[in-house]
C-alpha cells in the first residue's frame, strides 16, 4: 500500500492517489490496483479512506436535503422546480402544508407561480425517478424576502464549517439570517441593504477561495475590515 | 511542382523540428455560462470548447435510462479558414462530431446520472491543420473544469508523412501536401486509443513509427493539460500570498 498524494493536494481526474487496499470515499474510483480521482479538486486522507473534494461541480440530490428551487411549470396537481441539479424537482401539491388538495376546489397558481422561489426537501430520490419535493415542515415554503446567491454547490460544506462554525460566524457578524440550499443557493435575510451586500461578498469570497486553508480566519478578518469601514 | 516541406537540415516550414509539436497554450474556465469551459491554442489553431449539463435530456426520447447521453458538436467558424466556410453543418463536421464524441464516450462516467445529457461544443476559431485533434484535446478539459467524473483525460495529437519523413503535429499545408496524416487520442489512464485514423498512404513501418511518435506528442499534451486544470485554482493560491 502506498500513497501518491499527500492531503489536501489538488488532483485532476485520473490522477493516481495511491496503490493498495485503501477504502474509496467520493470522487475516486478503483482500476486494478490503483486508486485514481475523477474531479479536479482537494484530496483528502482520513486513515485508510481517500476522497477528492471537487472545486466545481453539480448539485446531486439526497434524501432530506434542504433546496432551494424556482418554480418552472405549474402542472394540474404538481409545479416543476429548478433545483439547479440535472433532474427537475417536483412538487406534489398535496406536499405543501394545509388543507389537503382537491383539483376542483383548488388552484395550484394560487400558492405558486412560475419564477417563485421555495425552501424544499427532498423527500426521495434514487436516479430513476425525478426527485419528489415537499414543503411540510416547519421552516421550509414560498420565500418572500431576501436575497439568494448562488455557489457551486460542492463548495457547500465549505460555507457551514465544521459543525457549522463559518455559517455562525457570518450569521453573527453581518446579524442576517442565512439558509443554505445543498444545490448551491443560499438565501439571506438581512432585512438591511448594507448586511445583505456584506453577506454576498463574503459568500462570494468564500466561492474564490474555498479550498485554501484558514478560510474561517480569512472571513472573520475581512468582516471586521467592512466593519471598521463603516463606522470610519 | 510543389514547394519543398522539409529542408535540408530538417527543419519545416514554420521553423519546427521533426518530432516538435506547435507552441502550445491552454487555458479553462473561461466561459462564464458554460458549466465548463477551455481555451486552446496549438500553433495557428484557435479552439473555444464548452460543456453544458449533465441536464434534463432533450427531446425527452432520447434519454437513456441506466446513463446519459452525451451530444457533441463540432463547428468551424465562418471566418476560421481562408475561404469563407458555409456556416451550415458539413458532411466533415457532422462526422468529426460523431468520432469525437465517440472518444470522449470512454472518458464519462455517464452511468453515474441516468436520463440526463451533456453537451459539448467544440467551435474551431482559426484552423490550421490537427483541428479534430486540438478540439478533442479542449473538450477534455472543458468536461474536467465542468466537475463532471471523468475516468482520466484524452489527449490528442496527429503525427503523419511528409517529404518521406515521419513527423508530429502537422500544420495545414503539411497536412494537405503531406503524404499521410495519422490522428491518434490517448487516454494514459486506461491505456486506449479512443481515437485512430489514418488518410493517405504509408508502409507498416511508416505507421509504427507515426503512432509512437504521436503518442509521444499526446503524453506532452497530457502533462500540459493536467498544469492548465490546476492553474486555475493555484493562481487564486499565490494571489493571496502575496498579499
Amino acid at each position: 500500500m502506498s500513497k501518491f498524494v499527500e492531503d489536501r493536494q489538488i488532483v485532476v481526474p485520473g490522477e493516481v492517489l495511491a496503490e493498495g487496499d485503501f477504502r474509496l470515499g467520493e470522487n475516486v474510483y478503483r482500476n486494478g490496483n490503483r486508486i485514481l480521482s475523477t474531479m479536479v479538486g482537494l484530496t483528502r486522507i482520513d486513515g485508510e479512506r481517500l476522497s477528492v473534494i471537487a472545486l466545481h461541480g453539480f448539485y446531486m440530490p439526497q434524501n432530506d436535503d434542504i433546496v432551494i428551487g424556482i418554480v418552472n411549470d405549474v402542472g394540474l396537481t404538481h409545479w416543476v422546480l429548478d433545483i439547479n441539479a440535472p433532474y427537475p424537482g417536483i412538487l406534489r401539491a398535496n406536499e405543501t402544508p394545509g388543507r389537503p388538495f382537491d383539483p376542483t376546489r383548488h388552484e395550484l397558481l394560487d400558492e405558486l407561480k412560475i419564477g417563485d422561489m421555495v425552501i424544499a426537501k427532498v423527500l426521495s430520490f434514487d436516479r430513476t425517478q425525478d426527485p419528489a419535493l415537499t414543503l411540510k415542515e416547519s421552516g421550509l415554503g414560498k420565500i418572500k424576502d431576501g436575497v439568494v446567491v448562488s455557489l457551486t454547490p460542492s463548495k457547500i460544506p465549505r460555507l457551514i464549517g465544521k459543525k457549522g462554525s463559518m455559517l455562525n460566524i457570518i450569521q453573527q457578524k453581518t446579524g442576517c439570517q442565512i439558509i443554505v440550499g445543498q444545490n448551491g443557493r443560499i438565501l439571506a435575510r438581512c432585512g438591511d441593504k448594507t448586511k445583505e451586500d456584506l453577506a454576498i461578498k463574503i459568500i462570494k469570497v468564500i466561492e474564490m477561495e474555498a479550498h485554501m486553508s484558514g478560510l474561517t480566519n480569512r472571513i472573520s478578518r475581512l468582516v471586521e475590515t467592512e466593519r471598521t469601514k463603516e463606522v470610519g | 511542382m510543389l514547394s519543398k516541406l522539409i529542408d535540408e537540415n530538417g527543419i519545416r516550414t514554420d521553423g519546427r523540428k521533426l518530432d516538435e509539436l506547435r507552441p502550445v497554450k491552454m487555458e479553462v474556465g473561461i466561459l462564464k455560462n458554460a458549466n465548463g469551459s477551455a481555451y486552446f491554442e496549438q500553433g495557428k489553431c484557435k479552439i473555444l470548447a464548452a460543456v453544458y449539463g449533465p441536464h434534463e435530456a432533450h427531446p425527452r426520447h432520447l434519454a437513456l435510462p441506466d446513463r446519459a447521453i452525451i451530444r457533441c458538436r463540432y463547428h468551424m467558424a465562418p471566418f476560421s479558414v481562408t475561404e469563407r466556410k458555409n456556416p451550415a453543418p458539413s458532411r466533415r463536421e457532422i462526422e468529426l462530431s460523431k468520432v469525437i464524441r465517440e472518444a470522449l464516450e470512454p472518458l464519462v462516467m455517464c452511468e453515474l446520472f441516468p436520463r440526463t445529457m451533456i453537451d459539448i461544443f467544440i467551435e474551431i476559431l482559426t484552423a490550421d491543420g490537427g483541428t479534430r485533434c486540438a478540439g478533442l484535446t479542449a473538450a477534455s478539459l472543458a468536461l474536467a473544469d465542468a466537475g463532471i467524473p471523468l475516468r482520466g483525460l484524452v489527449s490528442a495529437c496527429a503525427a503523419g508523412k511528409v517529404d518521406g519523413k515521419i513527423v508530429l503535429d502537422l500544420n495545414d499545408k503539411e497536412d494537405k501536401e503531406g503524404d499521410a496524416d495519422v490522428p491518434v487520442a490517448f487516454i494514459p489512464q486506461m491505456n486506449v486509443f479512443s481515437l485512430l485514423q489514418m488518410d493517405g498512404l504509408m508502409t507498416a513501418e511508416d505507421y509504427k513509427s507515426a503512432l509512437s511518435i504521436a503518442l509521444q506528442g499526446c503524453r506532452k499534451l497530457y502533462e500540459m493539460q493536467i498544469e492548465a486544470l490546476k492553474k486555475k485554482y493555484l493562481e487564486t493560491k499565490v494571489e493571496e500570498n502575496n498579499q
